[in-house]
């Protein structure tokens, strides 16, 4: 138990997706200009990231992965190549089931997360979370906490930064640095306050 | 012509630099820059992944059909980085394995995608392929430099040939281990987007909101 809990905060704060593997910044940097719209691309994130990551490592480790299609008969087969293409086909797929899901259940947390949603497919953090739990051979429980953990790191710092952002408007930035520079800076900043984290766990 | 297709391949140098301009790409530039060796090779694949994608989906952009178009860019980009990760771990399995997941998430990097869309749906092969060609480049002189800035004052070395002695081996050379972190660089590429764009003032954004004139006076 203790160990899921340490991979959950690892996964949250040190190993931030955004800010230490810098993943998912197209989308950090261009939708965080107010914090509701920065919470909404959070909140798919997390949704689509805790659902994916797991059904991944099901594929990958009952289909692609050395020896996975022993059940077939076909233990000598190894399919692991494919594994960039299914897991966008997977990646494609949930995000289209879920919204529909979402859109017939869940009206309000649709309406939300709005154009969002679509938009994650394209988004690396998604797809570089499962390419991470190929990597480290995470078992299942562990990709649900992974998959979770880093949506929900994902998610904290864009909100935060989609913050500070605000606030910066009003600031006196120096030519030139103004937009797109002073944001590189802030994450910076951002990136190594959540380095503190490192002695925890 | 010639000197239409020259510009093709040289504007998304500096004046539409995919990274500082376009904000494309940004995802898996970052990551790779902690030393010059992985910096280099990640440029080569972006560029070669880029020109082929780009040229490719020019030369079938009249049989796509409009509503399936992502859908075929997708296949036919992460075709090509599931050959160049092949050819990597075959031929250079030491550096695929530092660029870990990177050369994978190359197919969501948003220059290939952005660049296939929005100019090689409209124009010929050899525009696509140099306008391919011209965003790779672009791509990795912001990956080199930052490459380079951070292996250099980070460990004191370029390409893996120590220039500074660090003073553990008795030199006078001390490693900036904030370098290898990851927020430096974040710092640099801001430090070089602000260096562009005082040589480039065209290319600044204009401030959402402006000081008004009273307590701009009395600043």
């Amino acid at each position: 138990m203790n160990a899921f809990f340490e991979l959950f905060l690892r996964s949250v704060f040190l190993d931030n997706l955004a800010l230490s593997f810098f993943l998912g910044m197209c989308t950090f940097l261009a939708v965080s200009k107010r914090v509701d719209t920065a919470f909404g691309v959070g909140l798919a994130m997390m949704v689509v990231q805790t659902v994916t990551v797991p059904v991944n490592n099901l594929i990958y480790n009952f289909l692609l992965a050395p020896g996975a299609l022993d059940w077939a008969g076909l233990g000598d087969v190894d399919l692991s190549f494919l594994r960039l293409i299914a897991f966008i086909g997977v990646i494609a797929a949930m995000v289209q089931v879920l919204e529909m899901t979402l859109e017939f259940h869940v009206p309000k947390l649709h309406r939300a997360m709005g154009i969002f949603l679509p938009l994650i497919t394209v988004n690396c953090a998604i797809l570089g979370g499962s390419l991470f739990m190929v990597e480290r051979s995470y078992g299942f429980a562990e990709s649900v906490v992974f998959g979770f953990g880093t949506g929900l790191g994902w998610a904290l710092a864009i909100v935060i930064f989609a913050a500070i952002r605000e606030r910066l408007k009003y600031a006196d930035i120096p030519e030139g640095l103004q937009g797109l520079g002073i944001n590189f800076i802030v994450a910076g900043i951002m990136s190594l306050g959540f380095m503190a984290f490192a002695g925890m766990g | 012509m010639q000197d239409n297709n020259w510009r093709i391949l040289t504007r998304p140098l500096i004046d539409d630099n995919p990274l500082t301009l376009q904000i494309l790409g940004i995802c898996s530039a970052l990551a790779v820059t902690t030393s010059l060796d992985t910096a280099l090779l990640m440029s080569l694949v972006v560029v070669c992944v880029l020109a082929l994608g780009s040229g490719s989906v020019s030369l079938i952009r009249g049989h796509i059909p409009h509503s399936v178009r992502i859908i075929v860019q997708i296949t036919i980009i992460a075709t090509l980085v599931i050959v160049v990760d092949q050819v990597l771990q075959a031929y250079a399995f030491e550096l695929s394995k530092r660029l870990s997941v990177f050369v994978g998430l190359i197919i969501t990097n948003c220059i290939v995608l952005g660049r296939a869309e929005s100019f090689a749906m409209h124009n010929g092969f050899v525009a696509s392929t140099l306008d391919g060609i011209g965003n790779g480049l672009g791509y990795s002189l912001i990956l080199v430099i930052v490459g380079a800035i951070r292996e250099f004052f980070g460990k004191g070395s370029l390409l893996n040939i120590q220039i500074l002695i660090p003073t553990s081996q008795g030199g006078a050379f001390e490693p900036l281990h904030l370098m290898l972190l990851p927020p430096s660089a974040f710092f640099i590429i801001g430090g070089i987007i602000w260096f562009i764009r005082r040589k480039r003032p065209q290319q600044v954004e204009k401030p959402e909101f402006t000081l008004r004139a009273r307590e701009q006076e009395s600043k």
